[in-house]
Order: C-alpha cells, then sequence, then structure tokens
C-alpha cells in the first residue's frame, strides 16, 4: 500500500494558506473560514485514514512498526554522502502526531468561526492558522533532521504572527517577540547541535541516526569537550532547541505571556500542538540519546522534574486563568520530559517513552478543551481574571460540563484518559528514580489543586454580578467542546502500548496498583483542598497566603525568573556587549559610509565649479591648455 | 603685394588678429559679440591658409580653396549660431553668456 | 617706398586697430561696424595677392553676408544705445593674458621659422581655372568637399530656420 495521498496532508493546509493570505480579503470574512475548516477537515479524514492504514491495514512488519518513507526527494546536495532530503517519513510517533494535530487544528478552526466572529483581520487569522497547521504537520512528518529544523522555525514564526495577532496592543506585540526571541536563541542550540551530529555521522537521516547500525557513531568515540563527550553535546544542544520550544525551565518565560494572542491560538499552539514539539523532537531522536548520551537523557529528566514542580506551583498562586493553564501547560509537558528521560529502551524498559507519547496524546484533547472552554468563558464574561467570575455554571452549562471533565482528567480521576498515561509515567519515574517519582507525586496533587481551584473560582464561588448576563456560545464553539471531552474521555482506552513504543515493538503494560492508588489519593486531596477552600466564597485562601509570606510573594512572582532576565538583558547584555557593539556600529560601520559620502559630496561640491556652463571660461581653459601644451612640445621635448 | 613685403609681418598681423579674437572671446559676455569674436579668430586663420599659399606653393590653389571652405563653413556656422541668439533671447529676454547655464546641473 | 608696401602697412594698421576695436567697444553697433572693417581689409589683403575671387567672396559672404546678418540680430535683440557693462576684472586679466601669452608665442615662433619663399612661376587664377579644379574629380579636383559644404549649408539653413521659428 502506498502512502501518496499524504502528500496532501501538508498541500492543502499551504493552499488555504495561499489562498486567505493573498486573496481572501476580497471575499467575506466567513468565505475564508469556511475554507480554512473544510480544508482542515479534509486532512483531518485524511490523517485518520492515514492512521487506519498505518496501524491496521498494513500493521507490523516482523513484530515492529516499520518507518514507512512515502515520499523522499533530494532538496540539498552538501557532499555525496552528506545530501538533504525532503519527504515524508511515517512512524508510530509521526502518524500518532498527524492525528493529535489534524484533531485538535480542526476542533480549534471549527471553535474559531464562532470565537473570532466579526474580529478584524478574520481572514489574516485563518490564514496564519493554516500556515501553522502547514508547518507543524511538516515538523511530524520530517525524514530528517534538517527538515525538522526548516519547519520547526516555520511553526515559530506563525506562533509569532498569531501571538501578535492584536498587533495594535502593545502587550501583544512584546509578547509574540519576547516568544520569538527566546526560540529563536534556543533554535540557536539546536542548529549548533545538528551541525555537529551530522559533521560527525555524515547524515541527517533520521531513518540512519535512529537505525539499530550503530557504527555510523565511531567517528565520535573519544571526540569530546569540556569533559563531556561530543554527542552528550550534540544531545545537549539539539535538547536546548526542544526546551525553548517546549518552554521548559529557564527557557519557559515566553509561554506565560503568550496567552496574549487569541484563545483558539493558545489551545492549538501553546498547549496541544507547538509546545510538545520539544518533546516530540526528544522521542523522535530517543535512539540517539538513549545509546549515545545517556547524560543528556538524565538531564532531561531533571529539567523535566523540576519544571513541572516550579510551574505547578506558581500555577497555585496566579489569577488569570489563562496563566494559570500556561503553567498548568508547562507542568505537564515537564511529565511528559521527565518520561523520556527516565525511559529505558525496548520491552516493558521503554514504558517511559511510551507514556510520554501516550501522556502527549491525551494531553493535547484535554488541555486543548481546557483552553477552549477558558475562551468560551471568557467570551461570556470578558475578562480574563478569575475575581471577575464566579457562580457561572448557571450560565454556561455546556461549557461547565467540558470544563468539568477536563479537570476531572487533568487531576487523574480513575478511567479518565489522563489517569492511565500518568499512572504509567509515574511507574516510569518509580522504577529508574525515587527522587524523581517523589516530585511529580507531589507534583499531581499539586495539579488537581490547581485546576480545582480554578474550578470552583470560576463556576461556584461567589456570587458575582455581571454588567450583562452572560450567556453560553454559539454551536460553532460549544460542539467542539463536546468533543474534546469526548476524547479526553476515551482517549485513556487506546492500547498505546501496542501501537507507539521505543522499539516499535508492542509489549503488555498493566496497572501498577501500588502506585495507582496513592497517585489517585493524592489528587482527590487536592481537590479535597480545593473544594474546602473555594467552593464557597472565604477568608481562609487569604489568610494561607499571607502566612506564607514572602515564599507566596515569591511564587506568584513567578520566583522572579523573568526580573532576572531583564536584570541579565538590560543591565548586563546591553550594558556590556550591546553598547560598544551599537557605538561601532554607528561611529566606525556607519562613519565609514557617512565619510565616504562626505568625501563624494564634499569633492564634487569643489568640482562643480569646473563644469560652470561658463563659455569664456571654457573657451579660455581651451587656449591656455593649447599654449601650455605647445610650449611644452616646443620647449621641452 | 610680394617684393618687399616679408611673409613674416603677414603672419604676425594675422595672428594678433587672432589672439585679438580669442581675448574677446574670453572676456565678452554678449553673445553676438562673441560671435563676432570667432568671426575674427576664422578670419585670421583664412589670411593665414591664401598667405601661405601665395607665398610658399603659388603654383597650386590648395590653401586658397581651404580658405573658400573656411568662408562658406563660417557662413553656415553665423547663420545657426544668429538662429540660436534669438531663440535663447525670446526664452531669457537676454542674450547674456553668463544665463546661458541653466542646464548646469 | 613701394606703392604696395605702403598699401599693405595700411591695410595692416586698419586691421590692427579694427580688431582690437570690435573687441573692446562699449557700444554693440560699432562692434559689427568695427569688424565690418577688419573683413574689407582683409579682402584688401587678397587683392594684393591677385586673388580676386576670394576677394570678392569675402566682401560679398563675409562683409555683405554675415556682417548684414550680425546687424540684423542685433536689431532684434538689443538696444542700440546699449551700453556693455565693464567686463569683470578677473576676466579682463586672464583674457589678455591669454590673449597675449598666445600672440607672444606665435610671434616667437613665426620669427624663429625660416620660411623658404618658392621660386615656381605663379599660377594664373582665373574663373576657369578655379571652376576647373571646384568641380574636378582629378588631381586637385575638389568636387566632394564642395558637395560636402553644400550640404552642409543647406543643412544649416534649414536648422537655423527650425530653431529660430518662434512658437511650434
Amino acid at each position: 500500500m502506498n502512502y501518496s495521498l499524504t502528500i496532501l496532508i501538508l498541500l492543502i493546509p499551504f493552499a488555504t494558506f495561499l489562498f486567505n493570505g493573498l486573496v481572501g480579503m476580497k471575499f467575506k470574512p466567513i468565505v475564508s473560514g469556511l475554507i480554512g475548516t473544510i480544508g482542515l477537515g479534509v486532512i483531518t479524514l485524511l490523517a485518520y485514514l492515514t492512521a487506519w492504514q498505518y496501524f491496521f491495514v498494513d500493521g507490523m512488519v516482523g513484530g515492529s512498526f516499520p518507518k514507512v518513507i512515502a515520499m523522499s526527494m533530494e532538496w540539498l546536495r552538501l557532499t555525496d554522502a552528506l545530501r538533504i532530503q525532503i519527504g515524508i517519513l511515517l512512524d508510530p510517533i509521526s502518524v500518532m502526531m498527524l492525528v493529535v494535530i489534524t484533531t485538535v487544528s480542526f476542533m480549534v478552526h471549527i471553535y474559531s468561526l464562532g470565537y473570532m466572529k466579526g474580529e478584524k483581520g478574520f481572514e489574516r487569522f485563518f490564514s496564519f492558522l493554516s500556515l501553522f497547521s502547514f508547518s507543524m504537520l511538516g515538523l511530524v512528518i520530517a525524514t530528517n533532521i534538517f527538515q525538522m529544523y526548516i519547519f520547526w522555525e516555520l511553526v515559530g514564526v506563525s506562533s509569532f504572527l498569531l501571538i501578535g495577532f492584536y498587533y495594535s496592543k502593545d502587550s501583544a506585540v512584546a509578547a509574540s517577540k519576547k516568544a520569538f526571541i527566546v526560540t529563536r536563541f534556543a533554535d540557536l542550540g539546536f542548529l549548533i547541535g545538528i551541525l555537529l551530529l551530522s559533521y560527525f555521522t555524515q547524515t541527517f537521516d533520521f531513518k540512519v541516526l535512529t537505525g539499530t547500525d550503530q557504527s555510523i557513531f565511531a567517528q565520535t568515540a573519544g571526540v569530546s569537550f569540556l569533559g563531556m563527550s561530543v554527542m552528550t553535546w550534540a544531545a545537549l544542544l539539539i535538547f536546548m532547541g526542544g526546551a525553548g520550544k517546549s518552554a521548559m525551565f529557564p527557557l519557559h518565560i515566553w509561554l506565560p505571556d503568550a496567552m496574549e494572542g487569541p484563545t483558539p491560538v493558545s489551545a492549538l499552539i501553546h498547549a496541544a500542538t507547538m509546545v510538545v514539539a520539544g518533546v516530540f523532537l526528544v522521542a523522535r531522536m530517543f535512539p540517539v540519546f538513549y545509546f549515545q548520551a545517556p547524560d543528556a537523557l538524565t538531564v532531561i529528566s531533571y529539567v523535566g522534574g523540576f519544571t513541572s514542580l516550579f510551574a505547578a506551583a506558581i500555577a497555585c498562586t496566579q489569577y488569570d486563568i489563562k496563566r494559570v493553564l500556561a503553567f498548568s501547560t508547562l507542568s505537564q509537558i515537564g511529565y511528559m520530559m521527565l518520561a523520556l528521560g527516565v525511559s529505558g529502551y525496548g520491552g516493558h524498559e521503554g514504558v517511559g517513552y511510551m507514556a510520554s507519547m501516550f501522556h502527549l496524546f491525551n494531553h493535547a484533547m484535554f488541555k486543548a478543551l481546557l483552553f477552549l472552554g477558558a475562551g468560551s468563558i471568557i467570551h461570556a464574561v470578558h475578562s480574563n481574571v478569575m475575581q471577575d467570575m464566579g457562580g457561572l455554571r448557571k450560565y454556561l452549562p455546556i461549557t461547565h460540563i467540558t470544563f468539568l471533565i477536563a479537570c476531572l482528567t487533568i487531576a487523574g480521576v480513575p478511567f479518565l484518559s489522563a489517569f492511565f498515561s500518568k499512572d504509567e509515567i509515574l511507574v516510569a519515574a518509580y522504577e529508574h528514580n525515587k527522587l524523581l517519582f517523589a516530585v511529580e507525586f507531589l507534583v499531581a496533587g499539586l495539579t488537581a489543586f490547581y485546576m480545582f481551584r480554578l474550578y470552583f473560582n470560576i463556576f461556584w464561588g461567589k456570587e458575582t454580578h455581571y454588567h450583562h448576563t452572560p450567556h453560553e456560545s454559539p454551536k460553532t464553539m460549544t460542539i467542539p467542546l463536546m468533543i474534546l471531552a469526548l476524547g479526553s474521555v476515551f482517549a485513556g482506552y487506546i492500547p498505546f502500548s501496542k501501537l507507539v513504543t521505543s522499539d516499535s515493538m508492542p509489549f503488555e503494560s498493566h496497572m501498577d496498583f501500588g502506585i495507582a492508588i496513592p497517585s489517585v489519593l493524592i489528587g482527590l486531596t487536592g481537590i479535597l483542598i480545593a473544594w474546602i477552600l473555594y467552593k464557597k466564597e472565604s477568608k481562609i485562601p487569604e489568610r494561607i497566603s499571607k502566612s506564607l509570606g514572602g515564599f507566596y510573594q515569591a511564587v506568584y512572582h513567578k520566583f522572579y525568573i523573568d526580573e532576572v532576565y531583564m536584570f541579565i538583558t538590560k543591565k548586563i547584555i546591553f550594558n556590556c556587549i550591546a553598547r560598544p557593539v551599537a557605538w561601532f556600529d554607528r561611529h566606525i560601520v556607519d562613519g565609514t559610509m557617512n565619510g565616504i559620502g562626505w568625501i563624494t559630496v564634499t569633492s564634487s561640491r569643489n568640482i562643480k565649479g569646473m563644469q560652470s556652463g561658463n563659455l569664456p571660461q571654457y573657451g579660455m581653459v581651451f587656449v591656455l591648455s593649447a599654449i601650455i601644451l605647445v610650449l611644452i612640445f616646443s620647449f621641452l621635448i | 603685394m610680394l617684393q618687399g613685403i616679408p611673409i613674416t609681418h603677414v603672419l604676425i598681423v594675422s595672428s594678433f588678429m587672432f589672439f585679438t579674437g580669442v581675448c574677446g572671446f574670453i572676456i565678452r559676455r554678449n553673445m553676438i559679440t562673441i560671435l563676432m569674436s570667432i568671426e575674427l579668430i576664422l578670419n585670421a586663420v583664412n589670411i593665414n591658409l591664401v598667405v601661405f599659399n601665395k607665398y610658399l606653393f603659388p603654383d597650386q590653389l590648395q590653401g586658397h580653396f581651404f580658405a573658400l571652405f573656411v568662408v562658406g563653413i563660417a557662413a553656415a556656422e553665423a547663420s545657426v549660431a544668429i538662429a540660436l541668439i534669438i531663440n535663447i533671447y525670446r526664452r531669457l529676454n537676454s542674450i547674456s553668456v553668463d544665463k546661458v547655464n541653466e542646464m548646469k546641473y | 617706398m613701394a606703392l604696395n608696401v605702403l598699401m599693405f602697412y595700411l591695410l595692416s594698421a586698419v586691421i590692427v586697430i579694427c580688431s582690437v576695436l570690435t573687441i573692446t567697444t562699449t557700444r554693440i553697433l560699432r562692434a559689427a561696424f568695427y569688424l565690418l572693417c577688419v573683413l574689407v581689409a582683409t579682402a584688401g589683403y587678397y587683392f594684393m595677392v591677385n586673388y580676386q575671387f576670394m576677394a570678392g567672396v569675402q566682401l560679398v559672404l563675409y562683409a555683405g553676408g554675415i556682417v548684414v546678418l550680425i546687424i540684423f540680430s542685433i536689431l532684434l535683440t538689443s538696444h542700440i544705445s546699449h551700453k556693455f557693462a565693464k567686463p569683470e576684472a578677473m576676466r579682463l586679466v586672464m583674457g589678455i593674458l591669454v590673449g597675449l601669452s598666445g600672440f607672444a608665442l606665435s610671434t616667437i615662433a613665426i620669427l624663429k621659422f625660416t620660411f623658404t619663399p618658392s621660386n615656381a612661376p605663379a599660377m594664373k587664377v582665373d574663373m576657369q581655372a578655379i571652376g576647373t579644379q571646384l568641380l574636378g574629380t582629378g588631381k586637385n579636383g575638389y568636387a566632394l568637399p564642395f558637395e560636402v559644404i553644400s550640404i552642409l549649408l543647406l543643412a544649416a539653413m534649414i536648422g537655423a530656420i527650425i530653431i529660430a521659428k518662434k512658437g511650434k
């Protein structure tokens, strides 16, 4: 069976991007919205067909899922050995990502038809959404690391464009710049990592890099720099790119600010798809990490664990509902990173890998649902801040139910999707590293707490008087909510250990009740605490935060990380590097150019007098020169 | 002429006339006067041509004919120059050579 | 002193004086008159060397044609009573300097060079000889320059009409 139709998955969103971007404004806004949505619907269908074909019709070859190159053509030839291809690679994780991205993107498109209705730049919004879908899909099906890098940057650009969608708002502009600069900075590391890796292995190809043949790494043996082997460096630098996109500590600062973008964008890009690109990158390169750079994997696991704890703590103190969700996203991606970091390779050893992908899948569903729900709430209340909300369950019944389902899911309540994946992550962590297990265990409780703090504050809590009665969102917005709710309930029943594993071979995973029961209990404890504190309006939360004093303030201000960055950039980099560079540019570089210009202008102003247009003067010069010439020829020669 | 008149005297007169024309070309600003200076210069050249012919090659007529052609060209030049001067006068209301540098920059 | 020598110096004096006056007078019509004197004196030279045709052309074309043309244009463009402004000092000095140095240079050159007058019998310059040579195509024939000069004159005539024509 060939997969020639998969090329359409890339081409259709690109076509709709071009159409909406170039001629969209010529039609009614709804036309571009419908074109984008229908295009996405078609590729969602195609993605499902591809997944069905890949997993169930073609199935395994020799006991494992093969890596299928659906299409490949040469794009750049650097040397005979080192050439860059553009193509489509299908393997379990890329097929899974196709399903995730198209599903969430389709839901977000439908939702945006309602949410963005009447906004200025409606067709621009849909054109950017198409661009994003195109680049994200291109990223996951890349056959080689260089193609991935290209789409990686395209994803960054579309994220930049969408965060800055309300470009007349200063904060949105600042946020988009921040996101772009931080991720670009991280991508520099990624690029250096790619160059290192390709220099030593002479290939960009994922199929070769992650294959069983380890001889390509022979050249790296014994090469080390600053006490670390070159492969560890390459892996860490590649991870740096992933950490930038996935907003891992300490490159996380752009994600909370990125919530300035329209809410559907937050749901699509900054919750479900783009921010897990880093996780996907590590998963894609997993064999390289595992066999060549196990130290880098340890670093990844600690970064992931720390980020999840750190972000969960901050999420407990924030009031902006989208920011709470943003920090929750950070925390959950930390989970996935940690799971990859503690994973082994092959069979049940690779449970962490499987759990990470599993959680990625589930997280995309319930986090998109949470964000879209938050969008629906914001749509109704016209505010982002929790204090302006309360008692909304009566006004927004559908949003309320779906939001509750998402909260229960993320809290790890049994038989909802995240319960299964989180359990697998905890199992993997427990088997590998007890400290990280303890951290994740704590984070599970914190997650449940802050999600229900959010939930109770919005839908219960104090009775707030609204200027105008909030009303339920239109059908275009509630239907995606319901579909995603179904997804977050039932996604957990997909047998991931049979489909997506570290070595593409299925294994038997089983519930470890020794870990599942305590984790459910701590989740329920978190819910219970939130219930006591926030179900009814009370003074207790305020007293608790007062009693915590300085610590609470530090957490509330996100541990002053932003301030530290500001200090480093504004005070140190600007003064010590940027100023001299600017001085050099202004005085030496510009000075040279201005000097050349000045010399030209001045000399021409002086020469100008000779071209006077004054006939007698010409005649005089002519005769004088003739006389001088005669003198020279007759007396000197 | 010939007897008693050395060729150098004729040549000195004609070169005096020539450089008077050059001098007038330089110091005058009225375009018609400049044209007259040019006529002086051409005339001086003509004298030279004729005199060289008569003194040095009396059996030929090259100098004579060249002088004839110079006269013809001088007539053509004068007619075009005067047409230009009239046109300039019509546009600028002046025939001062200092005013005719509009296309300078 | 032979009469023709006297005649020569008389003509030379007229030429020298009148050419200086041509460029120094402050009234333009007088300048034209002095120019006419120079041209007529030049025609006298031509008569003295027995080139009657040349002298006739000089009188008819130069004195009769060009000077009249100049006078017409003076009348079209200037007031007769108009006096020239004095030329600026710098230009005056430079002009005189150039003129004098050129004159000195050429005089020195003329005096240093020894001319050797030819003793060949003088050619009889009558209308028949001129006509034969001017329209001849063999040795000493000037048919080609003659035609070229006639085309040039035609072109100059048309050009002058076009340039001086008023408006469109």
